[in-house]
């Protein structure tokens, strides 16, 4: 008797806690358009947000696709919205808050945000735009037993040591270019100037204005600290991106290479490289430079946002559908997939290098409406100083013109 | 007289010959590359470290067991359902080019048959049409069909690809139009026939290498589309082209090359199909068309 | 052909391209003579999961006022295309006054986006073109003399580089151009050079553009030349054999003639499509070293963040003009066929 009424209680509170964590997702019957990128840990978020919620959302589509950020703004202006939620990163953040599209959530993270931590909140004076699930960064990966083989101690930590380093085991003949990096014309040279800027103290502009700051000493740095690398560098580089990067190094090419960390697991499995490569790479805080303490990196955060041209009831279902399955479940499920920011993530070793990076007090990029153009001009002025045919500062001018030109048509300079 | 003549027929044709060889392995070559490295993995056909790696499969060995696999065709057509890119692909380009032709073969017919200044001048105009970017174009009408709740649907992605096909199919269809001698539709039309009889009746059976011709280049400009199709389909309606970029990956996550090396050799062999009956078409085209006097 | 009849036919083609092209390019056009209304700036305070710092936003609602008044923007007139991503007359002015000879003014006018594009642009064009021409129609001839039974498979064959993905072709091409790759290690071991690589050097990698050019193209060329070619009348050309002409001449003197219409044809598609050439700089990574107008309209468009409308849209309208213009000698000649062809 009394057995059975511990059985019946225990059931029923069981019975009760997973009807009130079926509760939490918020007012049934609504609409859940979910748009975001086609990633592994897009889709285990989104996914465990479907099969928790799609019972009671009157309607729920998941819509991963590849050029997101190339539709999102047209797709959240009607009212409503084609979406009710978009998954964004920093860059995409800004580019719907410069359009007003995404709502506040202050509210809907009291209601149902209790579990998540107060770092996942990304606030703008004090309103939460997003609520971020996982980080990520550029770092340095390096092959321990090519270092030691040419008499390197550790790993560098900083870009005059990666230079010593790659100088060493170009001495002793082993490779002649050590280094990989992703020096693609247009985004991806342009965000190698942000690493190593941010990295020698640089801020890419006047305080409180849209002006650029980069023609300036820690422009011409950073500008010095990546040719030091490309000296090391495949010739190729100028056409080189993380497939090719990535391929340099599984294929045992390089010694030393700054690559995302999201890249990772895929660096680390044993899918595409000998197990000499794989086993011996090592994941680590990307390097300082010119004895500053700023890692060449920026930090990325991708997270849920809420559109805000939808009915309020579509909008809350959103909420809670997503944030509700952030939780440690479901990254015990998906692990490997991110390097996540919910509580209880145990960071394996292919997250190392992102956790040091952050840890070393590396900066995030910058949540700024016009960083894009800015970004923009870095990309596409900055080839002719990497291809020697002009000087820092007649390429730092030109990134400056190209940026006043295109920051004056949208509104932001006069 | 009959040897030197014929000496000279087989030199000529001996360079013929050779020039075409070189050009069939030059045009080719590359593909039956990508069919060999199709059943390879990634660190095999997309290797930096030896590109006879592709040639031998070292990693398809160590990773699969065999020197030739599978999972690229599994991976695109089981995990990622390409197949269901196939059959939008399938629906879309039909549509397109069945209207594109009906539609186009009355307007270049017309052009060609009109005489006035204004036919010059709407040919002049279609060319400039042609001219603006398809990237600009389809900036512009997302958010109006985001608006109009149009947006992601297979017919408004029909629509738009033949509209702005319309340029280049008028004018192919024109230049042949053009070719097919004016008695004959206008004996049809003093026999009686109005101008559209004419065209039914007289025309039409004589236009087919033409019209075939421009159906290929509609068919394949609508196959190939990606401007236009990666940007105003959903995901569920997507066709061929953006479901194999979407397998790429981004600068920051790997993606599944070899899918998308599968999806296309594998996209490629109803076309083949589709080649061999188009080139009997145009063969035929020509006994019932251009000998009649 | 009677007008009434003409209307009928041509309706509904030029209803579609009236809507959905002529429209669009009026308001791609209006769009190029405004600017976007000054964003207003407040200072802030965002915090991510990495920390906080200060930065600024956009104040919605005064903007979305200003808007509001006027949705088209600030009227700018030809200042877009003007301004230094463009046509950069002020900068253009700047480096004629300050450069002593022709080569330093052309090495200034290189720094300036626009003009370099021109350049890598025009000389694609002008190399393309003439070898897609003139290579299609030999292959076309090429096919056409082949053996009835090899003629399908030659014609699947021809059509290959233009039946494969591009976008997965070209990328799997750039690999194997690659120093890595088999072409690339070929190209080596023929050059003697082992440090041969095309992709980081600049007159290489046109070279290797052009050469990608032609090769996708000549599908286009062959194709059409060949259906031409099965609609030219036996008679003519046994009458002219029995003349006496050998097969060259009367393949110059009467078959190209006879041709003529879709020579021009292609020609105006050839000279249209190599002038806005942008597929073979993206897949091939070589931004680097080529640039053109279509890579400027992606980049204001797809990597700007919030697009650059005007910016773009003035490029699209520079590039239908320099369509224009180049199509010029051909359009003449066309419009004296068309005249001839009245009387």
């Amino acid at each position: 008797m009394f057995f059975r009424k511990i059985l019946l209680s225990t059931a029923l509170t069981a019975l009760m806690s997973s009807a009130a964590f079926a509760s939490d997702c918020g007012p049934s019957g609504k609409s859940v358009r979910i748009l975001g990128s086609d990633f592994p840990a897009i889709q285990a978020v989104a996914g465990t947000a479907e099969s928790n919620c799609s019972g009671s959302a009157g309607e729920f589509t998941v819509n991963l696709r590849d050029n997101t950020r190339d539709m999102m703004n047209q797709a959240l202006t009607p009212n409503p919205a084609e979406y009710t939620s978009v998954i964004v990163a920093n860059s995409t953040l800004t580019q719907l808050m410069n359009d007003g599209l995404v709502r506040p959530l202050n509210d809907l993270v009291e209601k149902y945000g209790s579990h998540l931590k107060p770092n996942q909140l990304i606030t703008i004076d004090g309103k939460v735009m997003a609520v971020a699930f996982m980080a990520n960064s550029q770092h340095l990966f390096s092959r321990t037993d090519i270092l030691k083989q040419a008499g390197v101690n550790g790993v560098p930590s900083s870009v005059e040591e990666m230079v010593a380093a790659a100088e060493k085991i170009r001495a002793a003949g082993i490779m002649e270019h050590p280094i990989a990096m992703n020096m693609k014309v247009g985004w991806n040279v342009g965000e190698v100037f942000n690493l190593f800027f941010f990295a020698n103290g640089g801020e890419l502009f006047k305080k409180g204005s849209a002006e650029p700051n980069v023609n300036s000493a820690a422009g011409i740095a950073a500008l010095n600290s990546v040719k030091s690398l490309l000296e090391y560098t495949h010739p190729d580089h100028l056409s080189q991106a993380s497939n090719e990067t990535q391929a340099l190094w599984e294929g045992g090419k390089v010694a030393m290479a700054i690559m995302w960390g999201s890249r990772g697991a895929a660096v680390l499995d044993d899918e595409g490289s000998t197990a000499e490569v794989s086993s011996n790479t090592l994941l680590s805080a990307a390097p300082t430079a010119n004895n500053g303490s700023i890692p060449a990196a920026t930090l990325w955060w991708d997270g849920i946002t809420i559109a805000k041209n939808i009915p309020d009831a579509d909008a809350e279902a959103s909420f809670a559908a997503l944030v509700g399955g952030l939780t440690s479940d479901m990254m015990k499920e998906h692990n490997d997939k991110a390097i996540w920011l919910v509580d209880g993530f145990k960071p394996g070793p292919a997250a190392a290098g992102v956790s040091e990076t952050a840890a070393a007090g590396a900066k995030p990029y910058p949540m700024i409406p016009y960083i894009n153009l800015m970004h923009n001009a870095l990309g596409s002025e900055l080839v002719d100083f990497y291809k020697g045919n002009e000087s820092a500062e007649d390429a730092l001018a030109d990134v400056e013109a190209a940026y006043v030109t295109a920051a004056k048509g949208a509104g932001y300079l006069n | 007289m009959t040897t030197i003549s014929e000496t000279r027929l087989s030199t000529l044709q001996v360079v013929s010959y050779f020039f075409v060889t070189v050009w069939l392995v030059i045009a080719a070559g590359p593909f039956l590359w990508t069919v060999w490295g199709s059943f390879k993995v990634q660190g095999d056909f997309f290797s930096k470290a030896d590109w006879t790696n592709a040639i031998y499969g070292i990693f398809t060995q160590r990773e699969t067991g065999a020197a030739f696999t599978f999972n690229g065709y599994y991976g695109a057509w089981i995990v990622e359902e390409f197949w269901r890119n196939v059959v939008n692909t399938s629906i879309i380009v039909f549509f397109t080019v069945v209207i594109s032709l009906t539609i186009g073969t009355i307007g270049g017919y017309a052009l060609a048959r009109s005489g006035y200044r204004y036919a010059f001048w709407i040919l002049m105009l279609a060319l400039v049409f042609r001219a603006m970017p398809h990237i600009t174009l389809v900036s512009g009408y997302m958010l109006p069909f985001f608006e109009w709740n149009i947006w992601g649907l297979k017919i408004t992605t029909i629509v738009v690809l033949v509209a702005i096909n319309q340029p280049f199919t008028l004018w192919m269809l024109h230049s042949f139009f053009l070719k097919i001698p004016k008695d004959m539709d206008e004996s049809a039309m003093i026999d009686g026939c109005t101008q559209f009889q004419a065209f039914r009746y007289v025309i039409v059976p004589v236009m087919w290498p033409g019209v075939i011709t421009t159906g290929l280049f509609s068919f394949l400009l609508a196959y190939n589309d990606y401007a236009v199709t990666s940007m105003l389909l959903s995901k569920p309606n997507e066709t061929m082209v953006p479901a194999v970029a979407s397998f790429l990956g981004t600068v920051q996550v790997q993606g599944n090359i070899m899918f998308a090396v599968a999806a296309v050799v594998s996209s490629t062999a109803p076309l083949f199909l589709l080649i061999m009956f188009f080139q009997r078409q145009i063969v035929s085209g020509l006994t019932a068309g251009a000998v009649k006097g | 052909m009677k007008h009434h009849t003409f209307f009928w036919f041509i309706l509904p083609t030029l209803s579609a391209m009236v809507l959905f092209i002529a429209l669009p390019i009026v308001s791609v056009i209006v769009q190029s003579l405004f600017v976007e209304h000054e964003k207003v700036l407040i200072v802030s305070k965002s915090c991510d999961p990495f920390g906080c710092t200060e930065t600024t936003k956009i104040d919605a609602e005064a903007t979305a006022n200003l808007r509001a008044d006027q949705p088209l923007g600030r009227f700018n007139g030809l200042g877009t295309y003007f301004d230094r991503s463009h046509l950069a007359t002020k900068e253009v002015a700047k480096i004629w006054s300050s450069s002593n000879g022709y080569s330093s003014f052309l090495s200034g006018l290189m720094d300036l986006k626009f003009y370099k594009a021109m350049i890598f642009t025009l000389t694609y064009t002008f190399t393309v073109t003439p070898m897609v021409l003139v290579l299609g129609f030999a292959i076309a001839v090429g096919v056409n003399n082949l053996p009835k039974a090899l003629r399908g498979i030659a014609i699947f064959i021809s059509l290959l580089p233009f039946l494969v993905a591009t976008i997965v072709g070209s990328m799997i091409l750039s690999w194997m151009v690659d120093g890595e790759g088999i072409i690339g290690a070929l190209l080596q071991n023929i050059f003697n050079d082992p440090t041969l690589s095309i992709k980081s050097s600049a007159p290489l990698t046109w070279i290797m553009l052009i050469f990608y050019g032609v090769w996708h193209t000549l599908p286009f060329s062959f194709i059409t030349f060949y259906a031409g070619l099965q609609t030219v009348p036996s008679d003519i050309l046994e009458a002219a054999l029995i003349d006496g002409a050998n097969k060259w001449q009367s393949m110059m003197q009467i078959v190209v003639p006879y041709l003529m219409p879709i020579v021009s044809f292609v020609t105006l598609m050839l000279l249209m499509d190599n002038f806005r050439v942008f597929e073979p700089i993206i897949s091939f990574q070589a931004e680097a070293h080529a640039q053109s107008l279509s890579t400027f309209i992606q980049s204001d468009l797809r990597e700007a963040g919030n697009p650059l409308y005007a910016s773009a849209s003035a490029t699209s309208m520079l590039t239908i003009i320099g369509v224009i213009i180049l199509l010029t000698p051909v359009l003449i000649r066309t419009w004296q066929d068309f005249n001839q062809k009245m009387h």
